[in-house]
């Protein structure tokens, strides 16, 4: 102990006034604070192992031609350069056209789903703020679509949108006698319909969670002192509610858009491996250039594509949220 | 608390380290060896009602090849919406069971890809020898020219099934036998809530035996002799529409049926909701549904007129499951005798019989089973008016794309959209023009 404290005085007295501490302490800091960074080094390697080689592997399929003739050894299938890209985006030759219209309704999709889960899941979260009786009831039953195993859910849609005997029709026509005749909604036009329906319904749930979560960060006083200037309650959602939400917007929009972009098991499970036109989200569309016409290249070829355009626009919100965020 | 979180952290590098070894464990053998005498992995394909009908039908079958070679069968019942994907990845890591089934329409592209050991005369040696086979099954086991890549297991033939209650409340003595009939008695048939024919306007692989058949009847083939494409000859658009007129002209069939791709026809079929069937070995799948054997019909598909015959006479695919050694089995050997077992007299009776399908093996063919008045129309088809699909390299391909487009243009009839010459010949262009450059 006096060792110790005879040891730190002259360090002490050297340090520039403000440093509290010396060396030694410093240096047992560092031992603290890097041993938990030391020890999960092996898993992080094994992370950086698991995530970045198969996304290296894709991006050396996409440069070879992997059809069935070589898919058994990889090795020996022909280097192609950059013939997968260029078959990809010459959206004037049939390969290329169908994954730009693919690629145009993933974006319109997209756009809506977001928008409509945001919208929704904001404005359920603002009413359900006040407390009432069934709060809790109501809150536990909005999360159910999102808690739901994806295929269970997708099914059910996919049950209660058959032209015979689908709950959908039966309300619409049968009861409610709004069409004309039965509609289609898993095949056709419609099916772009009800592909938006069922990923608005199973995705504006986690909107919800996450703005209820937001909306408990901002002080109450706020709203006493706006009431007391005379907002009313339209002007106090404006003005104080959703500035003080964009933080959590932000990253919410990103992660949505980033969902819904590249889902897969929504569109699979409602439309099987082809999906109609309407329909043609960009993630099955490769899965079917790749897995369902065997050709491995030009499916990987895409996926490097989709990936550039996710980083890219993933990049910008970032980046445009962080300049956003130090120049308020 | 710092001691938990170290702990939590080296927990969390152990299971993962182990997870990463888990992921790498298995050998991966270039070619065939007998590196394991004893066992034999086998994926069966789905040929019953149900996985769990195909394992009681296969147990006891693979215990008695226990008892005799004394090489345990693992088996795995896949079912057809993953067998493609699941032999696809087998192929690509070099990792997948030792014997498969396989749809014989595959038979060419996965012959293509190499994974298959092929059917030489020595091989075929060591299971009796090739002519121990019907011709017409042979010739969808691989393109020809080359050994087999497999060898037949089960044969089957589209048929016509038919209700006999509602033909005959119909006032329709026999079963049609030329489209034209069919759509003379669909007309009489089609009405309150009962629909004549029931098909599969989703499922782009039942539309590719369909339009198949019809472009023989119409005297035309997807592929040229060489092995191109070929979707958009006068020939194959007039086949094609003939087919989708079925709904979209003609009315017999219900429109809901675009929408169908999980056997749903064969329901509606068992339920009397629809007269007719188009359909291969669905006897036991009706008995499974509750359809007793007496209540339906079993005719021959139809023909453009006359009987079926060869040429435009032809009137169904040659349907069937084949049997494949995987190349880089480490039981060739075992995996050969297991071949053998399955396509020997016994087996063949037994299995086929158990499907309602026809063996194509000639001796077990003969057999008083297979002569009941329904297999022998089977039998028939097999043997005089069936065809084998294109053995190409890109029939999988084919498949996708032309079903594809058939299947958007049932989504046209059902809407009430026209459906014409020039859009038939339009959705096969594009569906042409997606198939690899050959």
């Amino acid at each position: 102990m006096t060792t110790t404290a005879q040891a730190e005085r002259p360090a002490v007295r050297k340090s520039p006034p403000g440093a509290a501490h010396g060396p030694r302490r410093r240096t047992g800091r560092i031992h603290r604070v890097g041993l938990p960074y030391l020890l999960l080094l092996p898993a992080l390697l094994l992370e950086l192992l698991v995530h970045l080689v198969p996304m290296v592997i894709g991006i050396v399929m996409s440069f070879k031609e992997l059809t069935q003739f070589y898919i058994r050894d990889w090795g020996a299938a022909p280097w192609s350069a950059l013939d997968n890209y260029k078959v990809s985006v010459d959206f004037d030759a049939p390969v290329g056209e169908a994954l730009l219209h693919s690629f145009l309704v993933t974006v319109a999709f997209t756009l809506l789903s977001v928008g409509l889960c945001w919208l929704i899941g904001t404005a359920a979260a603002v009413f359900m703020q006040d407390t009432f009786r069934g709060r809790g009831l109501l809150r536990a039953l909005f999360l159910v679509p999102y808690a739901l195993p994806v295929y269970a859910a997708v099914i059910t849609w996919v049950f209660m949108f058959q032209h015979d005997n689908g709950l959908v029709n039966h309300v619409l026509h049968d009861q409610l006698g709004l069409t004309d005749k039965p509609s289609f909604w898993l095949i056709g036009d419609n099916s772009f319909i009800a592909l938006l329906t069922v990923s608005v319904w199973k995705g504006w749930p986690f909107a919800f969670l996450i703005v209820m979560a937001g909306l408990q960060n901002i002080p109450r006083e706020l709203y006493e002192a706006a009431a007391l200037d005379g907002a009313g309650v339209w002007q106090q959602i404006r003005r104080i509610t959703l500035p003080s939400l964009r933080p959590v917007n932000q990253v919410l929009v990103l992660v949505l858009f980033l969902w819904t972009f590249n889902d897969f098991n929504t569109p699979f499970v409602l439309f099987g491996r082809t999906a109609p036109e309407a329909a043609d989200l960009i993630s099955v569309h490769i899965y079917q250039a790749s897995f369902v016409t065997w050709n491995f290249g030009t499916g990987s070829a895409m996926s490097v594509l989709l990936l550039l355009f996710l980083l890219v626009t993933g990049g910008y919100l970032v980046l445009t949220s962080r300049g956003r965020r130090s120049a308020s | 608390m710092r001691s938990i979180r170290a702990a939590a952290a080296g927990a969390v590098t152990l299971s993962l380290a182990l997870a990463a070894t888990a992921c790498g464990g298995g050998s991966a053998t270039g070619g065939g060896s007998n590196d394991s005498p004893k066992t034999l992995t086998y994926w069966a394909s789905n040929q019953g009602a149900g996985i769990e009908v195909d394992k009681k039908v296969l147990q006891p079958e693979l215990d008695k090849f226990e008892k005799q070679t004394g090489i345990k069968v693992k088996l795995e019942v896949v079912p057809w919406s993953d067998l493609l994907n699941r032999i696809l990845t087998a192929t690509t890591s070099g990792q997948g069971p030792d014997v498969l089934n396989i749809g014989n329409t595959w038979s060419a592209s996965l012959q293509a890809t190499g994974a298959l050991l092929p059917w030489d005369t020595g091989n075929f040696g060591k299971i009796g020898g090739r002519d121990r086979f019907v011709d017409s099954a042979l010739g969808s086991t691989g393109a020809e020219g080359k050994d087999p890549a497999a060898v037949p297991l089960y044969s089957m033939s589209y048929a016509l099934y038919y209700n006999k209650k509602m033909l005959a409340d119909a006032g329709i003595s026999k079963p049609p036998a030329t489209w034209d009939e069919l759509v003379a008695d669909g007309r009489k048939l089609s009405k309150d809530g009962k629909w004549a024919l029931g098909m599969e306007g989703s499922n782009p692989s039942e539309n590719i035996h369909h339009a198949f058949v019809f472009a023989k009847q119409h005297g035309a083939d997807f592929f040229t002799a060489d092995g191109k494409a070929d979707f958009t000859s006068d020939g194959t658009v007039a086949a094609v529409k003939q087919y989708v007129d079925l709904m979209a002209k003609d009315k017999v069939i219900a429109p809901g049926n675009a929408e169908y791709a999980q056997n749903q026809s064969v329901s509606d079929f068992a339920k009397g909701k629809t007269a007719m069937l188009l359909w291969q070995s669905a006897s036991a799948n009706l008995a499974s549904q509750g359809m007793s054997e007496d209540a339906y019909g079993i005719a021959p598909v139809p023909v453009q007129s006359g009987t079926p015959g060869t040429g435009k006479q032809v009137n169904s695919m040659v349907a069937g499951i084949n049997l494949a050694v995987f190349k880089n089995t480490d039981n060739t050997d075992g995996a050969t005798k297991f071949v053998k077992f399955m396509t020997s007299d016994a087996e063949q009776k037994i299995l086929n019989n158990a499907y309602s399908t026809i063996p194509p093996v000639k001796s077990a063919q003969a057999d008083a089973a297979f002569a009941t008045p329904a297999n022998a129309v089977l039998k028939d088809t097999l043997a005089k008016s069936a065809v084998a699909l294109p053995q190409v390299a890109d029939e999988s391909q084919f498949e996708t794309a032309v079903g594809t487009a058939i299947k958007g243009l049932f989504a046209d009839a059902a809407a009430g959209r026209p459906v014409t010459t020039a859009s038939v010949k339009a959705a096969l262009e594009k569906a042409q023009q997606q198939m690899p450059a050959a």
